[in-house]
């Protein structure tokens, strides 16, 4: 009864991405266009500063070249973390918001003009904060400790870019609003702005622990009130971490937009991936915990229900979107006739498409590198041998880095041609882009991760302590394993610099994409989800999938998940085993 | 349930989407829900079962008032020696040794004997900084303000070192400590072994 409908929603929304000329009378949807390039531009400048901090501080930790002082490498480091974490990823969300909402839904955006204020508030928040940064007025890390003590220009610019991002959070629910008045959809909203949903709702509760710690803060820099260190430490992380979960909410959402952009994956179930969504709003804000679980401010009980989410809710919800997009993805191959045995759909699937490799990196080293260690760490117990050691930043930089930043880079070779209307430029430098960027950082993370298990520090100049009143000397394993991170973080600093070349180049001096939208056109300057549309091709009528006898009808991502299982809980009790060899601390 | 239409994650579904799950998603499903439980369990079970935890005595402290113990610690137990300008203390077992990390020392150098237990208080004199002993992997946080007093067990002799591990500034990565762990002599402390986590308390006057 219903797939008739559910066909026609296909064909409108691919009308609405696809459409052939924006002057006809599509007025409406400049404004979400605009603001898109706007946000996405202003990303990509983030990601190119912070890049090249990370350059210079990666050649830094590489003891061996050690190109930094110590001044200035702390200075670099606050730059780093401050523009990828805040700036890079925030103002990428924006434009991922405007697209869930607008874009998708079709719709206008109610109030432009609100939306450039909002722009406006968050670059002169981020340009207030590179100014005491790169004037050393702010060598506090992003974290900012209290009672480190940065410029109060810098906690201001904090604030005005959250009360920016705040105001397009606002945006975002009020098109959703406008879009169902209007009806310019019929039935739900789509999965993928479901997920955007979820980021936004997040951001709404993070953006709020945000202006709960930065406004003391910034009255403490004026030396108007006292903050304790610890409650710091907790609010901080209410935003911190939470603000995690906007990028994961966010890349989990890209990846069901990739999954339908390049292979047409399908949703296997509707129910489960929504239910997973809203488990990550539930139990968001106690995301804090994780980072105080050596902390002397709180006790086990808090700790142990805090850091597991409740029972680690949120970490099912994450276990289920791991299942459920291969799934898709397998799902959608499969309809559209890849039936060969049981991985004949994943050595068909289309690699030389620069958002399916991405989407693949993303889900695999999100899943097997960042949620195992994540999870892992988090423990309460286990922290004792992670806590400020490098295996966190190896945690981190497989998920934030090759998980979110990945989908972001992966969704950005569609977006380019959908809403930008330009080819790719250097389009086979895109095509192996993902492969540089994930296998680089898939390289650097894991060799990071290992260093810290020695016990190597995070966030330290110099691991010879020269000059220390007391030396002492790591295992010669921790130097081929920085050197190995060096050189895997430069192989993906190399695939960050093709990202943003051919980004800037299409967007800036790239080639119109014209009106011809076939593949005799396009074919070698966009990704070929572009002209082939495999989200069009799904069969309207019922039909039924072969039952692989235990393993179902999505077999191949039965095995993948299996193994994952397997690592997962072997990475697991090897850590418990780890730390019983500590030590008795109680 | 084994037909059905399907679509993408970009389309509006249409209708009723609240539909019984597939029989892999429900098995996956199960999987994970009871992994989950198991990673919830652990971390109780540890503190019943498990020798390494971080509960510790927990307790606001003036930095002041913290520094006032620490020279009281020093005086009472200090060796008179120092090393590099810190003073060397040598705690008996069982006593409360306080430990301050300030910008960009951790002071004072300990004397431990293996096998004792000691109450080890960490706090700091001006910003967060981290404890993480080395050639171990053991973290904790340094808090200003606040005393987390950890009842620790040496388990192995050794020359040990306490390296900062929470950017507290330019000289951060100079912030070394030391703490040097004796062989258990025979006799005394070995039944100071063998008392399974409750204190002994010869010497623990303060
Ligand atoms: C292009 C590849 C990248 C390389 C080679 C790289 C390298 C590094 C290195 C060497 C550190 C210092 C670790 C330490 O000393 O504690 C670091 C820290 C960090 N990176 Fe990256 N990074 C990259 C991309 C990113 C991206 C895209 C993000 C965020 C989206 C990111 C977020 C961070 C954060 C938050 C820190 C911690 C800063 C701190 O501890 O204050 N990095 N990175
Ligand atoms: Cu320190």
């Amino acid at each position: 009864m219903s797939q008739a409908t559910a066909s026609t929603g296909a064909m409108g929304t691919a009308a609405a991405l696809f459409r052939k000329c924006p002057t006809t009378g599509l007025k409406v949807h400049k404004d979400a266009d605009a603001l898109i390039k706007a946000n996405a531009v202003a990303a990509t400048v983030a990601l190119l500063i912070g890049g090249i901090a990370a350059t210079l501080v990666l050649l830094t930790r590489w003891q061996t070249v050690h190109l930094l002082s110590d001044e200035l490498f702390y200075r670099w480091l606050t730059v780093h973390g401050m523009n990828m974490l805040i700036f890079f990823i925030i103002f990428f969300e924006m434009a991922v918001l405007y697209f869930a909402s607008a874009v998708l839904l079709n719709c206008r955006v109610p109030t432009p003009k609100l939306g450039w204020v909002a722009f406006a508030l968050m670059v002169v928040g981020a340009l207030m904060v590179e100014w005491t940064m790169f004037t050393g007025r702010a060598d506090v890390l992003f974290t900012s400790y209290v009672p480190l003590r940065a410029h109060p220009a810098f906690y201001l610019g904090v604030i005005l870019f959250a009360v920016g991002a705040i105001v397009v959070t606002a945006i975002f629910f009020a098109t959703l609003v406008v879009a169902k008045r209007e009806e310019t959809y019929t039935g739900s909203v789509p999965l993928v702005t479901f997920g955007g949903i979820t980021a936004a709702i997040i951001a709404a509760i993070t953006l709020g622990h945000g202006a709960a710690i930065y406004i003391p803060t910034f009255f403490w820099s004026l030396d108007m009130m006292n903050v304790d260190p610890q409650v710091y430490r907790l609010v901080w992380w209410g935003l911190g971490h939470s603000s995690q979960q906007i990028n994961v909410a966010a890349m989990v959402a890209i990846w069901y937009l990739l999954g339908a952009f390049t292979v047409g994956a399908v949703v296997v179930n509707e129910k489960i991936s929504r239910t997973a969504f809203v488990l990550y709003i539930a139990f968001i804000s106690m995301a804090s915990a994780h980072h105080l679980l050596v902390d002397p401010g709180f006790g086990p009980s808090w700790k142990i229900v805090n850091t597991s989410y409740f029972m680690y809710m949120a970490v099912l919800a994450s276990m289920l979107h791991g299942f459920t997009v291969p799934a898709g993805v397998e799902m959608g191959m499969r309809l559209r006739g890849y039936t060969q045995g049981i991985f004949g759909w994943l050595r068909r699937a289309p690699w030389n498409d620069p958002g399916f490799s991405a989407l693949v990196f993303s889900v695999v080293v999100f899943g097997f590198v960042g949620g195992i260690t994540g999870v892992t760490f988090g423990t309460e117990q286990i922290n004792i041998v992670a806590h400020n050691t490098l295996r966190i930043p190896g945690h981190f930089h497989a998920t934030v880095v090759s998980g979110t930043a990945m989908a972001f880079m992966g969704v950005t070779y569609y977006v380019i041609p959908l809403i930008f209307r330009k080819k790719v430029a250097f389009y086979p430098l895109a095509k192996i882009q993902p492969y540089l960027f994930a296998g680089g950082m898939l390289l650097f993370s894991l060799t990071m991760t290992f260093a810290g298990t020695f016990g190597v520090p995070r966030r330290h100049y110099d691991i010879t302590f020269a000059g220390a009143p007391f030396t002492l000397e790591y295992s010669p394993a921790v130097n081929v394993m920085l050197a190995l991170m060096a050189i895997g973080g430069l192989i993906a600093i190399v695939g960050g610099g093709i990202y943003i070349l051919v980004t800037v180049w299409s967007v800036f001096f790239g080639q119109p994409l014209g009106d011809d939208m076939s593949e005799a056109a396009l074919a070698g300057s966009v990704p070929p989800g572009v002209y082939k549309r495999p989200f069009t091709e799904l069969p309207e009528e019922e039909v039924e999938l072969e039952e692989h006898g235990a393993l179902g009808m999505m077999p191949g991502t039965m095995i993948l998940v299996l193994i994952f299982f397997v690592a997962f809980v072997v990475y697991y009790f090897a850590n418990w085993k780890l730390l019983s060899a500590m030590w008795q601390i109680g | 349930m084994s037909k059905q239409t399907y679509a993408t994650g970009v389309t509006p579904p249409q209708g009723v989407w609240w539909k019984p799950a597939h029989k892999s998603e429900k098995v996956w499903f199960t999987i994970a829900f009871v992994w989950c439980m198991v990673l919830f369990a652990m971390m109780p079970l540890w503190h019943l079962r498990g020798g390494q935890n971080p509960t510790g005595i927990r307790a606001k402290v003036e930095p002041r008032d913290y520094l006032v113990r620490v020279q009281q610690f020093v005086a009472d137990y200090g060796t008179g020696e120092s090393e590099n300008g810190i003073p060397v203390v040598e705690p008996p077992p069982g006593a409360d040794v306080y430990l301050l990390a300030a910008q960009y020392q951790w002071t004072p150098v300990l004397r431990l004997q293996e096998g004792a237990e000691y109450t080890l208080h960490l706090s700091s004199l001006d910003v967060n900084h981290g404890f993480n002993l080395y050639p171990f992997n053991v973290n904790f946080q340094v808090v200003p303000g606040y005393d987390y007093g950890l009842r620790v067990t040496p388990t192995e002799a050794g020359d040990y070192r306490i390296v900062c591990n929470e950017f507290c500034g330019v000289g951060h990565h100079l912030m070394v400590g030391k703490v040097l762990v004796m062989p258990a002599e025979d006799g005394a402390s070995a039944s100071a072994d063998q008392t399974d986590g409750a204190p002994v308390v010869p010497g623990a006057d303060r």
